[in-house]
Formats: structure tokens, sequence, C-alpha cells
């Protein structure tokens, strides 16, 4: 079980909180433009990374905003946390 | 006859408090502070069980939480009985009861031991192979496996004991009270850093604690009395918590460790009343560090499982610690130094060694010198080929070895004995350290696996960490210690050490014989009985991943987890097929890393506190009406409230009929409500649900879809407009956390800058619903200010209302097809409301009824239930619900999925209504539809999804999703049941008042 350090209340368990899944997928302003396999890309790809991987995750049990995680998926490690909206930090 | 096999040497041993127990039905006695192994040794008995497959007797084999054989079945019959217990481990009380588990009759004739002569036949992968074929036989071939196999027995009443959980926060965790762990303890703690020291024994100290040899010394005292001087210091340092008999269980990521306390399994039964037995400790440490010593190694060599034969360390202990003597006739059997120490410490103890058996050639220590001097036989560069004796060892056989090791020459010598203690070196206790993450490497020079890269803020310390003589122990530990601390000056930098131990080490993991290996039966696994042969089969079988090769053979899958023998395994692996043991890594250790009980892992989550549930407000009204109630997620929903012995169909009929003649009320109250304010609150809900709400009027209610953005219905519910910014939203009673969830995800995510605020508050209102034709003079009672004229209130509508003075929002809206209202109120007050409905309802003969008419009520109208006639493959369209799909919006969550290529299909499943032929007959929900039954395979048209006898209707209706269904009416369809068929016909899904005639009434 790890550790989450929230940006809005701090470092929290990691039941307090739940997984969002991939970060940075913007929803398309304008779905009805989109063919078929353009949406179906927005919809359903995912990437599923060993190693550092962008999520999304909301601190469920406390604050209950969503805010942004870089997880190194192959040891647990988290590298960062910035808030939604935010550019993920370069290093 | 009886054998003095105790020694008054040990001070860990009370000798005047003697204690009584049994072991397979026999009385006897052992001291306060053995453990049942040490009470049995000092009684002379060595056999306890029978092996797994070949059912061979086995003897206690160590003195700790490795032991594979010594297992047994405590308080048979009882409440209390737990199997699978290490006799090493369990501490002797009066009254102790004990059995042989892996023994059928009795462990001194037991009926598997045939297994033995037909092991030819028993090669490793035998239960995959045998019993197999045919798969029907298999459950008969479990039967007799089962019976013979000896898996102990779970207790039959419920378990008397309290169990608890605990968290714990350190800045210094330390496992492993031995000699490093204690000097960590006082490095710690000292230094002012918050610490806890635990460690699986209930005493402090480790091996260290009982070592009385000269040849060991610590600034030149015994090193046994150095430590008991440390040990007496940190018991006083405030800022060091120390716990024994407790055992750490997992080691996860960011230091995250479950330890178990184990608090009263070693007191007598009567004593153990009202006291919590377990405590599971969740323990979050910034820092840990790892003294989990090491584990001997067995030697591999043919017979190598009988009683009598002991690890040489596990000799020592009894010995030393328990003051118990294993037999009288010793023979020790070693690669390396260590079975030298167990030797000299009988030796001064006046016990008979008859030789010791050296694989090396060439050895010289001090510690030898003084055993030769002594005038015990070394037979050095030889081996054990075979072992004599059935139920105890009496004598073994024993050759020279070829210069490679690979082969015995020579003649044979036999050698009499009643005890052999064998040893083959040590093997670092990494198993929690790899369970964090930790990566292990191999150090070529004694074959063992050791600490390499720490995935978090911890360190390995002692024998664990591969450092096994006192003297690198000592000097280690501190400089590890400082650095990993980050202090300057330390205690323990300027000690003196005496230690005479050679480290030189002759490894062969598989002794030769001079029978070929099939004929011979060296043991790696003794608690399932794999073979070194075992092994070599499965690599000639094309097997070499180490995880399958275990798997094949179940070589390290037993209670242990192969804690003696994994590293055997490798080696043999690695010499047939040639690669280096490095390379072929060791299997993953899970935890736990000894078993823990049930009662540990649930804590006081039993009884009602497993799982909670929720109250409704008006729950005491129901229970005290005789509710029979039905689990909706968490909550406690009546269900149906049978009068005067009726069943639920009779019960449900009577509602039903109740509700549509004349007056009913339900409980709603479970209903999730989220409250949404804010000046885009219109347009969030524009965009959330498939309808349009631009135009909705304050005090309007609109009933709204949810899809998914795939498409699918997600959630429903009615939403009213209470005022310009300010909505309250209903959502399904499983569904209200995971829509509100959902709905914060689009706020925050993808429309930050709508000016909108959600707000739970299901639990904060209750809801009432009074249905049925008298339903508005009921009302107009309840709340004689209000004025319930149609067209002042009509259906869909909303009025703030008082009750004397509690302020309560009433909802015209019907999920029965009725006239029926709904009146939420803030929940302290519902009770009192709901009273006073069915008050006034009386002369009406308001029925109150629970969920289950209300799922046939809503049925007759052909209303939906999300997650009962859905699942999350259906769609607005496939619902026959296009009219609330909106044309006009340009978007909201889901659209674009309505006309995927793969939802626009015509022969996708849809909702209909299903009539059966026969009206009586009630359809069974989900049951399959087909349309020609001829047809191979039968093609599955759809499942039905509701189903009920409909009293007001006076005939069966169901609801059914089938494929292409919509363009099916009045089609003739086929319910094929296990004994007939049931002809049905596809109908409208709205069964009773098409025209709404009822809801406007
Ligand atoms: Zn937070």
């Amino acid at each position: 079980m790890f550790i989450i350090n929230c940006p809005y209340c701090g470092e929290r368990e990691q039941s307090e909180f739940k997984a969002g899944g991939e970060a940075h997928i913007v929803r398309p302003k304008q779905p009805t433009e989109l063919s078929d396999d353009q949406w179906a890309e927005y919809l359903f790809m995912r990437k599923n990374i060993k190693g550092i991987q962008f999520e999304r995750w909301v601190h469920t049990h406390g604050c209950r905003k969503w805010f942004n995680v870089i997880r190194d998926t192959s040891n647990d490690m988290i590298k960062a946390v910035y808030k939604m909206g935010e550019k993920p930090p370069t290093k | 006859m009886t054998k003095n096999l105790r020694i008054k040497t040990s001070k860990f041993i009370d000798e005047t408090y003697k204690v009584s127990f049994k072991f397979n039905r026999k009385t006897y006695y052992g001291f306060k502070g053995d453990t049942l192994a040490s009470a049995l040794l000092a009684n002379d008995i060595h056999l306890v069980g029978r092996s797994f497959k070949y059912h061979r007797p086995r003897g206690i084999m160590t003195a700790g939480s490795e032991e594979p054989n010594a297992i047994v079945q405590l308080h048979s019959n009882t409440s209390r009985t737990e199997p699978n217990v290490r006799a090493t481990e369990i501490e002797i009380y009066e009254g102790l009861e004990a059995s042989s588990q892996n023994c059928w009759p009795t462990v001194n004739f037991d009926i598997g031991g045939i297994n033995n002569f037909l092991s030819p036949v028993l090669p490793a992968g035998f239960y995959y192979k045998t019993f197999m074929w045919p798969a029907s036989f298999w459950e008969k071939y479990e039967y007799f496996i089962r019976k013979s196999a000896g898996l102990g027995k779970s207790p039959k009443e419920s378990d008397p004991d309290i169990y608890e959980h605990k968290y714990i926060h350190c800045d210094v965790l330390i496992i492993g009270a031995g000699i490093s762990g204690i000097m960590a303890a006082k490095i710690a703690a000292k230094n002012g850093f918050k610490t806890l020291l635990v460690d699986e024994k209930p005493y402090l100290g480790g091996s260290t604690i009982y070592q009385n040899s000269e040849h060991f010394k610590i600034n030149n005292q015994l090193s046994s009395s150095w430590l008991e001087k440390e040990i007496n210091e940190i018991k006083k340092i405030k800022n060091l918590e120390i716990k024994t008999r407790t055992s750490v269980a997992a080691f996860h990521g960011y230091n995250f460790l479950l330890a178990r306390e184990n608090l009263t399994d070693h007191l007598p039964l009567e004593q153990r009343n009202n006291k919590t037995r377990h405590r599971l400790l969740k323990i979050r440490a910034k820092k840990v560090i790892t003294a989990t010593g090491s584990l001997e190694r067995p030697l591999i060599f043919n017979n190598n499982d009988r009683p009598g034969i002991l690890l040489s360390s596990a000799i020592d202990k009894y010995a030393n610690l328990f003051g118990v003597v294993c037999g009288e006739k010793n023979v020790l059997f070693t690669n390396n130094d260590s079975a030298y120490e167990t030797a000299i410490s009988l030796y001064q103890k006046g016990i008979n060694i008859e030789a010791i058996i050296d694989n090396r050639e060439e050895i010289d220590s001090k510690l030898i010198k003084e055993i030769e001097k002594n005038n015990i036989k070394i037979h050095k560069g030889y081996t054990i080929v075979n072992t004599f004796g059935y139920k105890r060892i009496k004598k073994v056989s024993i050759m020279k070895l070829s210069k490679d090791g690979q082969k015995v020459i020579g003649s044979k010598e036999y050698i009499n004995c009643d005890c052999l203690g064998i040893t083959g070196g040590w093997t670092p206790a990494v198993h929690l350290f790899t369970q964090s993450g930790g990566k292990l490497k191999f150090r070529d020079e004694d074959q063992v696996f050791i600490p390499n890269i720490y995935p978090s803020d911890q360190v390995s310390i002692g024998s664990c960490n591969g450092d096994f003589t006192l003297d690198e122990i000592l000097s280690t530990t501190p400089r590890i210690l400082k650095e990993f601390l980050n202090l300057k000056k330390i205690d323990y930098e300027d000690l003196e050490i005496q230690s005479s131990f050679n480290k030189s080490k002759r490894n062969i993991w598989l002794l030769p014989s001079d029978k070929v290996i099939g004929k011979t039966k060296p043991f790696v696994d003794y608690q399932n009985d794999a073979t070194a042969k075992d092994i070599k089969l499965a690599l000639r079988e094309g097997f070499r991943s180490i995880e399958h090769v275990k798997r094949y053979t179940t070589t390290g899958m037993g209670t242990d987890q192969g804690k003696l023998g994994n590293m055997h395994a490798l080696g043999i692996i690695s010499e047939t097929t040639g690669s280096k043991i490095g390379e072929l890594g060791t299997t993953t250790f899970r935890p736990p890393y000894t078993p823990l009980t049930f009662g540990t892992i649930v804590g006081r989550n039993v009884g009602e506190y497993f799982d909670i549930f929720r109250r409704t407000p008006i729950h005491d009204w129901h229970v005290k009406n005789k509710a029979e109630f039905e689990n909706v997620g968490q909550w406690k929903r009546a269900w149906y409230y049978p009068k005067n012995g009726e069943n639920m169909n009779d019960a449900v009929q009577r509602e039903s009929k109740a509700a549509r003649d004349s007056a009913g009320i339900l409980d709603a109250s479970t209903l999730g409500k989220i409250d949404i304010q804010g000046t885009d609150a219109s347009e969030f809900l524009n965009r959330v649900y498939t309808n349009s709400w631009s135009k909705l009027a304050i005090g309007k209610c609109r009933y709204g879809l949810m899809l998914n953005e795939d498409g699918m219905v997600y959630d429903d519910g009615v939403t009213t407009r209470l005022d310009e910014n300010h909505y309250i939203m209903t959502t399904t009673t499983g569904g209200a956390a995971t829509v509100l969830g959902k709905l914060e995800d689009y706020l925050q995510t993808e429309w930050p800058e709508l000016d909108v605020y959600l707000t739970s508050v299901t639990d904060h209102y209750a809801t009432i619903s009074v249905c049925g034709p008298n339903s508005k003079k009921i009302l107009s009672q309840v709340f004689p200010d209000l004025d319930f004229k149609d067209e002042h209130f009509p259906h869909m509508s909303f009025k703030n209302g008082k009750i004397d003075k509690i302020k309560c929002r009433v909802m015209r809206i019907s999920f029965t097809g009725e006239l029926s209202y709904e009146i939420n109120i803030q929940a302290n007050y519902a009770k009192a409301v709901w009273e006073k409905c069915i008050e006034i309802g009386k002369k009406f003969n308001i029925t109150p009824y629970g969920t289950e008419t209300m799922h046939l009520l809503r049925a007759e109208k052909g209303f939906i239930i999300v997650g009962q006639d859905t699942d999350a493959t259906m769609t607005p369209i496939d619902l026959q619900m296009d009219w609330i799909v909106s044309k006009k919006k340009y978007d909201f969550i889901g659209k674009r999925s309505l006309y995927r290529s793969d939802t626009i299909r015509e022969d996708r499943k849809q909702l209909v209504g299903l009539l059966t032929e026969n009206p009586d007959e009630v359809l069974e929900e989900g049951a399959q539809i087909v349309a020609d039954i001829k047809k191979s395979p039968i093609e599955m048209l759809g499942h039905v999804t509701s189903s009920y006898y409909s009293p007001n209707l006076k005939k069966s209706i169901a609801l059914g999703v089938v494929k292409g269904g919509k363009n099916m009416m009045g089609q003739k369809l086929i319910i094929p049941m296990e004994n007939k068929q049931i002809n049905v016909t596809v109908a409208d899904p709205v069964f009773l008042d098409k025209e709404n005639k009822r809801l406007n009434a």
C-alpha cells in the first residue's frame, strides 16, 4: 500500500484514493465531427506501460479532488503529483 | 525404561513449574518454557507425523518456524481447534492437546505408508498425470486423496476468540531481536528515533543468547553474557517499544508491514476468555532494519528424512535453550564448521558423540582441534550414503567422496546412532526483503543469495545480510547502521571480538550415493515429499523455469514455503542444466512469511460488523411491523410485510393490489440524492442527461437517463428544479456514490469552467412515497395548507409544504404508474411523518409495501430498473426509449456512441414485453429466449430480465431483452426450461395504462 501526496491535503494512505486511469486524455470538444475510428481511439485506447505512467487519481475519502500522478508501474514509486490542468513537471 | 533426557543447565526452563499436556491422547509432562517439540523430545518422542505423499514416518527436524514435519492439530473437535501448528513454535501450557495431523488411522500404523512401497509409481507430477483422466473420476480420487493427505481440520464451530487490528507509526522498525537486532535497537533508540523491535520468539537475543562457548567472546565476556547485559539496558530506553511473540507476515512497498502479535496462544485455555488472542499490527515505518537471521540448510542425501534426523543447530538449541538431549548416540554430518559448535556444546554437557562426518577433506580450525583433542572421530572427506531405522534412525552408512564430489569411492562403513545432526551451511532469511521488492545477488564463495538493491528506506543486517560469523556481524553491523541512520558516533565501534569460526565450506547440492539416483530418496522438500529425483525428472520432461519446476514437483509449496530446501532445488537445477544459480533467480516468496489465522486477518470485522449496513430513518417501524428485509447495496430495505402467516407471493399480491385499488406507502429513502447548485446547473444537466433541461420551469420535475461515454445506460432518476440555479437529483439506490463520483470527475477535469457545486444529501433526506387513487386525499390531509388540485399541482411538479413547523418537499412523481407523491423530509423527522401518513391513511386502507411490490408495480407500467433490465450493453434505443434522447442537443455524455457502427445494428438485444401462452405461468428471471428449438446449436436470442404475476392484470407479465426484438411484436418465441418449453408472445413492454390516465387522475 503506497502513500500518495495529495496536492490539496498532503501525504495519505493509498486506501483513501481511487485510480482513474490514464491522464491527459482530453474529451473531444466536437465529438459529432469525429469518425467512428477517431471516437473509438478516445473511448477505448489506453496505454498500459511498464515503467513511468501518467495517471489520474481522486482523493475519494478526503477532499474529493482529482489530480495527476506520475508513477513507475514496475515498482509503484510515485515520481510527482500535480493538479488538474497543470503541465506535468519536466524533470 | 524412561531415559533422562533433561540436562539441568538451562535458565530458560522453569523446572519448578511442571506442565501436563496430551499428544495423540497420551499424557506427558514438560516444563514452563518448553515448546511442544522440546517437551516431546524430552519424552523421547521423535516420530510426530507422516509425510504428505509417501506417508513416511517423520520427526521433529528443526527448532523454529521453518519446521516442515512436526505439524500438529491443536484441541481437535473443539471450537478452538487449529490445524497446521508447528510443534517447534507452540509453547506448552497446562491442558494443551495436540495430535499428529498427517496420519490415518494412527501415527504408528499408517495406511498411507503403503505409498512408500509404491513410490516408484508415484513420481513428480503423479497427481497431475494420473488423477486427471478421466476427468469425471476426479471427485472420487479427491475423496481418498484428501482423507489420507492430512490437510488438517478446520473448526466446525465459530471462533470464540477476539482478534484486533492496530496501526503503528514509527521512525525505525527492527525485525528480529538477535544480536544484530538488539544492537540496532540500542543505536536507533538512543539516538532519538521512535523505535519498534519485534521478534517471533518469546525471548530476546536470538541464538547468541544461549551461546555459552568459550570460543566466542565479546569484550572478553561470553557472548551470551554480553548480550544479556545489552538486553537489560535497552529495556530501559523510553522511546523503544519491544514486542515478542510477534512475527512479521508481510513487507509491502513504502515500508508498510503486517505483523501478528500473539497474545494468548501460550496460556491455558481457561485463562484466554475475554482476552485478545492475536493482534494484527499494520506498521508504517520511516525506516526498516531487517535482522531476520538465517536458516540452517539440511544436506540432501539418500533417506535424509528419518525421525531422529535434525538440523545440527536445532540439536544445539534443544540442548542449550531447553536443556533437552535429542539423542544418546549422536552423529553429526556437515560440510562446514557449524556442526563443531554443536559438537562442543554437546560434549561439554557430557552428551555422547559417536562421530562427525565432514564432506571436507582438508580442514583446520580451533573448533576442529578441540574436537580432535577429545578423541571424537572425524571422517574427513566422507558422506552418508544411506540411513536405517523406520520410526527412528538406528544407523548410517558412510563412504568416501571422490575428488569432484560426484561419486563415492572405497568401502562402506556403518555407524550406529539414535540421532543425526545435519548442516549444509546457512541461508540468509531474505524472504521479507524480497517481499518488499528487494533484488538479490548471488554470492559464489558460499553459494548464498544476499540483499543487493533496496526498493525503500531499509537495510538488512546480521546473517540475513550474509554475515554469518560473530566477528563479521559485530564489525559490519555498526558500520551499516551508522550510515543508514546518518549518525556521527555510535556504540559498538570498538568491540573486542574473539571468534574461532572458519568459513570454509564444501557445497555439494546433491550428495552421491552408492546406489543409482532412481533407487534413492534424497528429500529436498520434506513437507511435500519432493526428492532430488523428482526435480531431475521434471527437468528431463522439459521444465526449465524454476517457477514451473516448483509447481510440477510441488517443491516449496507446503505451509513452510520450502524454507529448508528451496536453495537445494535451485542448486540441483543449476547443476543438471549447467546454468548459473544467480541467473536462475529464486522463486517468489509470498506473504505471509508464516501462516496467519483467518481471525487475525478479519480482526473485529465479524458478525454484524463483517459488512456494514445502512438503515433508513424509518427502519425501526419496518422492524416493528414485521417486514422482511432485502439487501440493496449496503442498505437494508423493507422487502415485503407478511401478514397472518402470508408467504412472500401472497404478501406481494396483496400489497400490489392495495396500492392500485386505494393507497400504498413505500420507504424510498435509499434513493441517491444529489443537491446541485450554481449558475451553470442547467447547462451541466444538459451535458450529463440525454434529454434537454434548459426549459424546465422552476417547480417542475423531469425524468432523465444518464449514459456512459460508450452510450450505455448507466443510471436514471427524477431531477427537480427547486430554484433558478438549484436542482435536486435522484439516482438509483445502488448508483448514488458512483454517479456523484462520475459527475465530480467531469466537473473537475473536463468542464472546470462550469459554475456548479455537487453535494450528496442521500442521508440527509428521507423519502416517503404514497401512491394509489386515494393518495391525493391522504396528502391533502397531511398537508392541509397545500393546494393539490391537478391544475395547480400536476404530475411532474413540486411544492414546498409544512407539517407543523417541519419543512417538506412534496413531488408529484410516480415510479408505479399510479397517482403518486413523494415527500422529501429531513431524516430525523421521517418516522413521525411516515406514522402520520399511516394514521391518516387508515381510512383508505393505506398499505405499506416493500421493494418487491415496487418492482412488480413498475413492471406492470413497463418502467425499467437500471441494473435489472439493463446491463452495461443497453443503449436508450435498445430500451425503446428513443423519446428521451434529445435530437437537438449538440452534445451530451455518450451521444457520439449512439451512432457507432455497433450501436446502430438492427439486431442488438432490445427490451420487449413477454406474455406467456398460459396466463398463469410465471417465467423465471434469467431464462433464455429462443426462436427455433430444432436448430443446432440453438441460437440464444436473449433472456428474461423481470417477471411477475400481475394481480391487477390477472396474468403473468415479463420483460426481456431479445435480439431485434423491436421488430418482433406479436411474434411467438420459446423459453426452454429443464423439463418443459414455455411459449411466449413478444408484446409492448407497457402492460398497464399506456394512456397515463392513472398518473394524471
Ligand atoms: Zn486531498
